[in-house]
């Protein structure tokens, strides 16, 4: 099974661009299923580094970095500050289709990998990740050290739903790598985007792409879906578990 | 046992919270109150966010609420009359409630608002409660009588109706003008409102003991359900398994409560009804006043698939 998903996923980058290299990977899910008691589990996406005759016979040490997106939502950060001695959300930054999930894996620390300014321009770290935010009618990303992203940014890691590791990805030999996805149990169902990008001696020399994606089932999933497709039955079917419940109660528990 | 819940979107220990159910049921079953002011913030306590705990404590609520008003209607200690004027003005206040909910939503100051209304609400009527508990407790002391009721302005309004079962004369504004009141307040903070009604109905509206908790329930029940039916619809808020656990334990604890709170003489209930409140009313000013640990908060607003 492995090795015909690796088949084919060899046979589509050959029509690719030629390139020096080639990146050849796979996730061991690509369909993560999330039941009522999924308490976080972790994919494993391996591949390899294809060389062919073009690659310069001294590259050898090569550095990949691994970006994980889940599905996009609109998020707004709060500020909360003292007003007539009570803590009140006074200023608000709107983010916009920001990743839900966003994780950045690579080999060695991310600052060691190529200069800050390929690691801006591929968007290497969080701190490089665009994040959209509408200022003043104006769509834009700002500063790293912006108080309302590092918040934003700060927030997202505490639940692990960001996170950015510098050792995650391990070379199993030197063009054979692996790494883990970890995905928590509050994780955001929809499809996640993997960006793999390779460098050698600090210079982007390309990427490849691939995805999979989260699905929840059972029971909790039905009842969310529902309250948000249909609001009106669902409300009506939580008043007649109610009278029900009231009306049970008063007949078990009569007196007379 | 780990149970996520749906809407919550967090997973939480069954039987802390049918404990909770049960410990506010019985509460409620003591001191004849919906016990939803004790609910939603034992519930925000747990991690719930605010707005979730209020949608479906109204469910909880208007459970406890009915299994009470059928053993009250069977006794007949209802007053169809009074209960359908107090709707007319429940059923408004509520769907104003529940807009104005979604309006304090969107602009992020709806944990706020939901924090000081029950600092207001609780400290007022908690300490009004509990200094009229402990003159009443003095009064008995003392062997006096208490004070004579004496009609007040709200008798002078106009549009009088006979209430037959309540055996009342009265207009039916401060009635309706109570209803919007109470079903206002209940569906922004997760309250059947009963705590406030029934000192209102007996002091204000000089409406006899004998049919005040039964029709004061009766608009519990209308304005609860009628909340949840416009939190769901609207915000999808209502989180109907935490709401099924709270119910289950909440009519169970009750019957507890009703049958402890019998054995307990009326000036004291009050003077502990008053104190139950003030505390709660107190511990959210607290929280109001001390710094967050994080003074930043996300939401999001819908994932886009």
């Amino acid at each position: 099974m492995r090795r015909m998903l690796l088949a084919i996923v060899i046979v589509l980058l050959l029509g690719g661009a030629a390139q020096a290299e080639r990146l050849i990977v796979s996730v061991s899910n690509h369909r993560v299923t999330v039941t009522p008691n999924y308490s976080g589990e972790e994919l494993v996406l391996f591949g390899s580094v294809e060389k062919d005759a073009t690659t310069p016979a001294d590259r050898t040490a090569y550095d990949l970095v691994v970006t994980v997106m889940g599905p996009r939502a609109d998020m707004v950060t709060r500020r909360k500050e003292r007003t007539f001695g009570i803590w009140i959300n006074t200023d608000y930054r709107q983010f916009l289709q920001v990743p839900s999930y966003l994780a950045l894996f690579a080999n060695r620390p991310l600052d060691a990998i190529t200069s800050p300014e390929i690691a801006r321009r591929q968007q290497i770290g969080l701190n490089n990740v665009l994040l959209t935010q509408r200022v003043s009618g104006d769509f834009a990303d700002v500063v790293p050290n912006d108080a309302f992203r590092s918040a934003f940014i700060r927030l997202r890691t505490q639940r692990g739903l960001y996170r950015e590791d510098g050792s995650a990805v391990t070379f199993l030999t030197p063009t054979l790598f692996r790494t883990g996805i970890p995905l928590p149990a509050e994780v955001p169902i929809g499809t996640y985007e993997v960006e793999i990008k390779l460098f050698a001696n600090g210079a982007f020399i390309g990427k490849t792409e691939t995805a999979f994606e989260i699905v929840k089932v059972g029971f909790e999933q039905f009842v969310a879906t529902t309250a948000r497709q249909n609001g009106l039955i669902y409300g009506l079917a939580t008043v007649a578990m109610a009278l029900m419940t009231g009306w049970m109660a008063s007949i078990v528990f009569r007196k007379d | 046992m780990q149970l996520y819940l749906p809407i919550a979107d967090l997973p939480v220990n069954v039987f802390l919270v049918l404990a909770m159910g049960a410990a506010v049921g019985f509460v409620s079953g003591m001191f004849g109150i919906g016990g939803g002011f004790l609910m939603t913030p034992l519930l925000i306590f747990i991690g719930i966010t605010p707005a979730v705990a209020v949608a479906s404590v109204a469910s909880h609520i208007a459970a406890s609420s009915f299994s009470g008003a059928l053993s009250y209607w069977r006794r007949r200690a209802i007053d169809p009359a009074l209960a359908s004027v107090l709707l007319c003005g429940g059923v408004t206040g509520t769907t104003l409630g529940v807009w104005t909910f979604t309006q304090l939503r969107a602009l992020g100051q709806l944990d706020l608002m939901i924090a000081l209304s029950y600092v207001v609400l609780l400290t007022t009527v908690g300490s009004l409660m509990f200094s009229e508990g402990l003159r009443a407790l003095m009064r008995t002391r003392r062997g006096a009588l208490p004070p004579r009721r004496t009609h007040n302005w709200i008798h002078g309004l106009p549009l009088k109706m006979r209430f037959k079962r309540s055996k009342i004369y009265l207009s039916v504004i401060p009635v309706v003008i109570v209803g919007i009141v109470i079903g206002f307040i209940g569906a922004i903070m997760g309250i059947g409102g009963g705590f406030i009604l029934v000192p209102i109905m007996i002091y204000l509206l000089r409406v006899p003991t004998s049919t005040v908790i039964g029709t004061s329930m009766v608009l519990t029940v209308v304005t609860m359900l009628f909340a949840t039916m416009l939190h769901a619809a609207t915000n999808h808020l209502v989180d109907a398994v935490l709401a099924l656990i709270l119910m289950v334990g909440g009519v169970t604890g009750a019957q507890f409560g009703a049958r402890a709170g019998q054995k307990i003489r009326g000036e004291q209930l009050r003077l502990l009804l008053g104190l139950l409140i003030l505390s709660v009313g107190i511990r959210f000013a607290i929280e109001l006043v001390i710094q967050p640990s994080d003074l930043f908060t996300i939401r999001e607003l819908g994932v886009s698939r």
